[in-house]
Formats: C-alpha cells, structure tokens, sequence
C-alpha cells in the first residue's frame, strides 16, 4: 500500500511537470491553433540557460527568473522573426517550420553545452518533508509551483486587459483590430509567455531526470497527450490532463506492464481515451458545421 | 471557327508530347546513373527511391485525404522487419518478400485507420506520433525477441543480380527497386487520378457534402490508411534489403517525423512531389554535416525553416505555380506565340 | 468648413477583384450622413476601406490628418468605432467583456465605469446579461451590444454597418432611436450603412447612393427622397 501511494504521489509529481508543458502548448495553441513541437526543446534550452547562469555564480532563484524572463523574450522573438512569415502558410508548412525549430534548439544545445548530461540543483531543500519517504521535497515543490503557475495564469487571463486583449485577439482577430488590439503583438505575447511557462517546467524537471538536449523528448509527448486528454482550449483542464498522465504512467509502470512497454501502454490508453471522447475529458465539444 | 479549334488544340496537344517526351529523356537518364556514379552514390540513389514510394503513400494519406501521420516510421518498420524475418528464419527470396511485406501493412494500416476514424487533426497526430514511438520498444519487446533479435536487429545478405547480369549488387538493387517504384507509382497514379483520388481530396476539403453526395467517408479513409501503410511497407522491405540491416532503432520517430517533412517539403497532394521529398531527405542532412560537423541538425532545421519561407507549398507546388505564371504570360501575348 | 471625415477617389479591391472605382464623399462634424445601395454595391467595403481592413488607394482625410494605410488599430486610436458586417461579436467572452474590449484603447481609465451605467441606460437589457457569454445573446442584443462596444471607445465617428440587418422592426426601431440621441447628445458623428433606405434616410442628414463601387447620386436626405429613380428602386413607392 505504501508503495503504490508512493506511485502515485511520484506520479502527481511528475504529472506537474507534464502539465506545465502542457499549459505551455495550450497557451500557444489559444493564440495561434498550433501545437508548438518545438516547446519542449525551448524549454531545454531555457533551462540550459538557467544552468549557465548558476555556474556563474548566481543565486538560484535570481537565476530562476532571469531565466524566466530570457526565455520570455525569446518566445517572443521567435514568434515575430521565424513563425510569423509563415502565418498565412498551410498547417502542414507551419508544423514543418516547428520541426525545423525543434531540431535547431536541440542540435544547438548539444554543440554549444555538449551531450554529456549534467546536473541541475534543486530549491527545495533535500530532507524529505514531514519525515515521510513517500515523496522528495523536489517533488513536492515542483508541484506546488505548477501550481501557482496556473493561478497567475488563470489571474492574468481572467482579470488583466491584457490577457482579455489576448482572448479576444486569439478569437476573433478582425473584430480584435477594430477595437485596436494590436494582434500580432499578441501572439507574440502568447510565444512568450508559453516559453516562460515551459522554461519554468524545464527548470524543475532538469533535478529529476538531469540536464541533457534531449531530455524534453518524452516529456513533450506526454504533455501533448495530456493536454488534449484535458481539452485543448482548457487551461485547467491541461493541467489535470498532466497530473492524470503522470499518475497513469508511473503506476501502470510500476504494477501491470514494467518500464519497458510503459510508454506505449500509457500511449494506448489515452488514445482510447480520445477515441470514446474526442475532444478531450473537459475539452469544448465542436460542432461541425456543414 | 476551323482555325479556332486548331489554335486551341494545339497548345493542349503540345505540352503533352513534351511532358512524355521530357519522362523518356529522365528515365534513360535515371537507368544509366548507376554507371555514372560510384557504389555509394548508386545506394544513396536507391533509398532515394525507397523514400519516394513511402512519401507517395504518406500523401495519399496525408496530402490528398488531409489524415495527418507522424508515425508512417512503424508501417516502414514493419514492412521491414517482415522481410528481414522471412528471408533470415525462413529463407524466403528476397523479392518475395515484397509482397507479404505491402499485404500486412495494408491490413495492419485499415485497422489502425479504424479507431482513427474518430480522431481528426491534432488527436489523429498525436495518435499517430504514439505509433511512431511506441513501434522500437514494441520491437524489442523479450517476448518476440526469437524473431525480432531484440536490439540487436537482423542481419541480412545483399541479393544477387539473376539470370547473370552484368551488374554489381548496387547496381542490381537500384534497378529492382526502380522497377517495385515504377510499380507503385504506376498504381497510386491509377489510383489518384480517378474516382478514388476525388473521394479522397472531397473527403479532405468537404467531408459533410462528400458524405451526402454518398461517398462512405469511413470506408474510404480507413482504406486511405491501409493503402498508404502498404506502400510504405514495400518500401520498408526494400529498405531493408538495400540497406541489409534491421535494428529497433533504426525507426525512431525521427524517421516518422523525417517522412512527414518529405511530404510537405516535396508537396502536398502531389505524385512528383514524392520524389523531390525523397531527395531532400536523402540529401539534405548529408548536406548540413558537411556546412557544419559541430551542428548539423541546426543547419538541417534552417534548411527546413528556408524552404518553407521560400516554397510554402512544396517543391511540387513552386513548380506548378512557376508554370502557372508562365502559361499566363504566354497567353497574355497570343499574337506573337501564334 | 472642413468636413470631419473627406474621401477622395477611393479604390479598393480583394485579391484581383476591384470593388470600388473611386469613391469621393464627405461627412461633416456631428452629422448623421448615410451610404445607400444595393445588395453587393460596395457599402461594407467602403467601411472596411476606411479602417484599412482592405487594400486601397486613394485619399481618407479624417479631423484633419491623413488616414489611409494607416493600420487598422492606429485608426481606432484616432477616435474611429466600427461596429462591423455581421456585428463582430467576441462570442466566447461575456457581454460585460465584450464592452471592456471595446474601451481597450482609452487612456481614461477612470471614466470607463460611468460609460458602463452610461450604455446600460441605453440598453437595459445588456445590463440583464453582462455576465452570459455573447454567442446567447439574441441577434437584437448582439447588435446592442456592437453599437455599445463601438460607444465605449468614446468615439468622434461611428461607423454602422447595417445595423438593422435581420432583426425585428421593432427593435430597429429602439436603435435607431438611440442612434439619434447620441448623436445629438453626445455629438457623434455617424457614416450609417444600409440597404432599408427609407429608415436611413429618416435618420440621417446626408446621403450618398453607390452603385457598383461608383457614387451615383448624392445630397441632402430629402432631397434624396424626392429623386425619382431613388424611390422606385430603393424606396418602393
Ligand atoms: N472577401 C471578399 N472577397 C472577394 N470579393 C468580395 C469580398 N467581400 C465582398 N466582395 C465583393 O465585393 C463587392 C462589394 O461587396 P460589399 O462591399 O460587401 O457590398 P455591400 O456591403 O454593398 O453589400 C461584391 O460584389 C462582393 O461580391
Ligand atoms: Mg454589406
């Protein structure tokens, strides 16, 4: 019993992990109606950055959000120098564009900081919290700070002009201009935005699985599985979707299936999932219009 | 009114005799490569045409039927793995491989395409991109690892040329995968071109009309996906074969995802575009490694990222578009072209 | 007296189609001025010409400054309110969001919560619905509810298009109404589109008749009302 509550909660936290990426591809596809394959590998390389800058000497929380903040702006200059030309391109093109980021930010990551992996501290104390051994504190906290993620998110969404503007600009762009929203820049915010949230999630993940170019890989696939679990116009639903996934890949794991063939049970189920319920547990449902 | 149907046969009829006569001029020129150029060259050309049946297959899917895949690297694995296993534990001759190879797929791809039914555009490529990733560890999953040789793969012998032709090996397999290629083209040409290929693009662009205009949606895109499975599981034996060599890694989802950029680079909804992908994945990372040994995959991305800005529609579709322009200019003039 | 709004041969097209050959119009300060004509005669698109949300040529001088190729959302800045073709409802956000939307641009802040009691005195029943999500309100409502949004940008113009498009003569009635007593009160000037000719005219002072991207027929609205071929094939009578 005490074991498989330990499954579980490792499962919740890494399902924190798997939801702030997954709140991260949700923001983008709000803005834009793409999923953004080139997120997870942003936020490796984000965390990359953060990593050189606690070499240097930082302090680790002011690494934290300097790191925040670069990764921001690099969202943004993304969006507006590389995605934006091909705005009006088809769906396909624009995921091939996302594909050509993916494999420069990782190619660049193992040139510039080398393949060998590296460890990446912690702000969480190391003692085990309440004297329990169910859970680290590492894991613990991860949580917590998808957690407030969220709520900032939800607070910026719900009740900043801003994040009204970008609502409005991700729905209806003409009408958005007409009240003098400049869109564009919106969708740039969302880039940035949604690389500052992944940068966070890459930053917490790095101490678990250790800092490597390619450590996002699966992590992004369990994110985009978690995200349209949740429903991918759903926020929340996001981040439930990636404490669902998290807890169901480390418990059919340890229990039903071993870690080899983890990854594709969990991959099967969630597609039965999306089979029975298309647009997601908690998704909008569409209606197809003729 | 003589004269008018004579002009305007005319630049109907022409273009026609110059686009077979341009096909015969490149295929003399495509049968004699493998004595203009070295081995290896010869055997990058031969995966070249591998990759050209597989992206042709991906576009019947994904190109005219709008079903994305990210994981056509299991169908390419599978088709792969079946040769391999029959000519190394049951010595079956190559070429009968090719076969059984392209009739499992066909079914493995309609029942995959079953449940996708229900999935359309980022479901179907998540589903899918599972697919992909799941398919290497399936591989080497212990309990078939008697047949599969678990992560160490299967080793196969390069097939002779027959009836003793004066050929090498390379040689041989290029010329016996052009002919599987011109096969294949040859039935997805057939295929796309009539009554199938409309259902299909009606199916993509207007599925509700196309569904009251009594196409069976269903029907047609699960068989969308068994068609394109079986093309690219003959394209996976004959890879195999080329390459004389099977391992669970050799289908990371990067080849998946490898086979979608050779669809869009080449062109979507498009045969030709099958072949100018197939090039781009051939060559092209050959190309980044030499710009850049320390980055080459950044240099492939810039690659993708520049062809993109540049052929929005694929290779295929700057093509058509450049011809468009041309045709346009030409008729503009009619005097002086008369 | 320099008019508030000065158009000059404007032309605009989409794609390689040209809809407008040449527009001139004028609108004074605090004028209700009218652009009647039939189903496809270029209305919407002079609109949209004026908010450079299609390509154009030509000259659009409003309060003085130049405004064409301006971008769009500089143009609301300089006191411009579209309540566009098809009313451009945010159908996913609440009404009440719909009409913060609206004053994204002003700068004072603090007068926006008046301007809410202010456009729920006009509309009620807006006020009823501030927290439902746009898409359920009825079409009636959805077009107060674009008028409202336009009139929270406190604007110097007001561009209608339509505004009595498949709603109940009732209903159009209390718009209209309202139209008028913003104009008066509040001196807003307003460029009204419509096809229903005899309402717009009783509203407005001015009115232009367009024909197929041309303006065929202009003057005072009674003077419209008297021309001959205006009332056998845009009045009826
Ligand atoms: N988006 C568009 N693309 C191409 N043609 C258009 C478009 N919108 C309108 N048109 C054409 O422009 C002409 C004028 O349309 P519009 O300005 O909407 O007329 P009105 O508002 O007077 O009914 C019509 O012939 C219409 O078919
Ligand atoms: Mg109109």
């Amino acid at each position: 019993m005490e074991t498989f509550l330990h499954q579980v909660i490792a499962g919740l936290a890494t399902g924190g992990i798997y939801a702030s990426v997954a709140l991260a591809l949700v923001m983008i596809y709000q803005a834009t109606h793409h999923v953004n394959f080139a997120q997870g590998e942003i936020a490796m390389f984000s965390t990359y950055i953060a990593w050189s800058l606690i070499q240097a000497g930082m302090p680790y929380w002011v690494a934290f959000f300097l790191t925040i903040v670069i990764a921001f702006v690099l969202g943004v200059l993304v969006e507006r120098i590389i995605v934006r030309p091909v705005e009006q391109a088809p769906v396909l093109s624009v995921v091939v564009v996302f594909i050509g980021l993916l494999v420069i930010f990782n190619s660049l990551a193992g040139w510039i900081y080398t393949y060998t992996i590296k460890t990446f501290p912690s702000p969480f104390p190391e003692k085990p919290p309440f004297g329990t051994h169910l859970v680290s504190s590492h894991e613990i906290g991860a949580v917590g700070v998808t957690l407030v993620v969220l709520a900032l998110l939800y607070s910026f969404f719900r009740f900043t002009p801003l994040g009204l503007a970008m609502r409005a600009a991700a729905q209806n762009p003409e009408s958005s201009r007409l009240v003098g929203i400049r869109v564009g820049w919106m969708l740039a915010l969302g880039w940035g935005l949604a690389s500052a949230i992944g940068a966070i999630a890459g930053m917490m993940v790095a101490p678990i699985v250790f800092l490597d170019p390619n450590m996002m890989s699966g992590i992004l696939l369990y994110a985009f599985a978690a995200a349209l679990v949740g429903g991918i116009d759903n926020p929340g639903g996001a981040v439930l979707g990636g404490f669902i996934v998290g807890v169901l890949e480390n418990v059919l794991g340890a229990y039903v299936i071993g870690n080899d063939l983890k990854l594709s049970v969990a991959l099967v189920l969630i597609i039965g999932v999306l089979v029975i319920r298309p647009s997601g547990l908690f998704g909008r449902v569409h209606v197809t219009r003729v | 009114m003589t004269t008018e149907i004579a002009l305007s046969a005319a630049p109907a009829a022409r273009p026609a005799r110059s686009r077979l006569a341009g096909l015969a001029v490149l295929f003399i020129v495509v049968c004699a490569l493998p004595f203009l150029v070295s081995s290896y060259t010869t055997f990058q050309l031969t995966l070249v045409i591998v990759y050209s049946i597989v992206l042709l297959g991906l576009n019947i899917l994904t190109g005219y039927n709008g079903q994305i895949s990210l994981g056509h690297g299991a169908f390419y694995a599978i088709g792969a793995y079946v040769a391999a296993i029959l000519m190394d534990k049951y010595g079956v001759p190559y070429w009968a491989t090719i076969p059984v190879s392209g009739a499992l797929c066909l079914v493995v791809g309609f029942l995959f395409g079953l449940p996708a039914l229900r999935l359309e555009g980022l479901y179907l490529a998540l589903a899918t991109f599972a697919l992909g990733v799941s398919m290497p560890q399936l591989i080497k999953y212990k309990g078939i690892d008697t047949w599969t040789g678990g992560v160490q793969g299967i080793t196969i012998l390069k097939p002779d040329p027959p009836f003793g032709l004066p050929l090498n090996q390379d040689q041989w397999l290029f010329y016996f995968c052009l002919a599987v290629a011109a096969v294949m083209f040859w039935l997805g040409w057939n295929l796309l071109r009539g009554r199938v290929g409309r259902a299909l693009i009606a199916i993509r662009d207007q599925p509700i009309a196309a569904e009251a205009m009594g196409v069976n949606n269903a029907m047609y895109k699960s068989l969308a996906f068994g068609v394109s499975a079986m093309f690219t599981g003959v394209a996976g034996a004959l890879g195999a074969i080329a390459v004389q060599f099977v391992a669970p890694d050799s289908f990371s989802i990067f080849l998946s995802i490898s086979f979608l950029v050779g669809v869009v680079i080449g062109g979507i909804a498009s045969i030709s575009g099958a072949i100018w992908g197939a090039l781009f994945i051939q060559f092209v990372p050959n190309i980044a490694d030499q710009i850049s040994k320390a980055a080459p995959w950044a240099i492939y991305g810039v690659f993708l990222i520049g062809f993109m800005y540049v052929m929005p529609v694929g290779v295929a579709g700057a093509i058509r578009i450049f011809w468009a322009r041309m045709k346009r200019k030409a008729g503009s003039s009619p005097q002086r072209s008369g | 007296m320099a008019a508030l709004l000065q158009v000059a041969g404007l032309h605009a097209a989409y794609g390689l189609t040209r809809v407008l050959h040449g527009i001139d119009f004028a609108l004074e300060e605090g004028s209700i001025t009218a652009l009647l004509g039939a189903n496809g005669a270029g209305k919407t698109t002079t609109l949209r010409a004026l908010c450079s949300m299609v390509k154009v040529e030509g000259e659009v001088h409003f309060d003085g400054a130049r405004i064409d190729g301006r971008a769009t959302e500089d143009i609301v800045r300089l006191g411009i309110a579209h309540v566009p073709d098809g009313r451009g409802t945010f159908t996913h956000l609440t009404t009440e969001e719909n009409l913060r939307l609206g004053a994204y641009v002003r700068r004072d802040k603090s007068s926006i919560a008046q301007d809410f009691e202010r456009i729920y005195g006009y509309f009620p029943r807006l006020k009823e619905r501030r927290h439902q999500q746009a898409g359920t309100l009825s079409g009636g409502e959805q077009q107060m509810l674009a008028v409202s949004r336009a009139l929270m940008l406190r604007p110097k113009l007001l561009l209608l298009d339509e505004p009595s498009f498949g709603l109940a003569p009732l209903i159009v009635r209390e718009i209209f109404a309202i139209m008028r007593e913003i104009n008066k009160t509040e001196k807003v000037s307003i460029l009204l589109v419509e096809q229903n000719a005899a309402m717009a005219l009783d509203l407005a002072d001015h009115a232009y008749l367009i024909e197929t991207g041309r303006v065929v027929l202009s003057g005072t609205s009674e003077d419209i009302k008297k021309d001959e071929a205006v009332r056998r094939s845009y009045l009826g009578y």
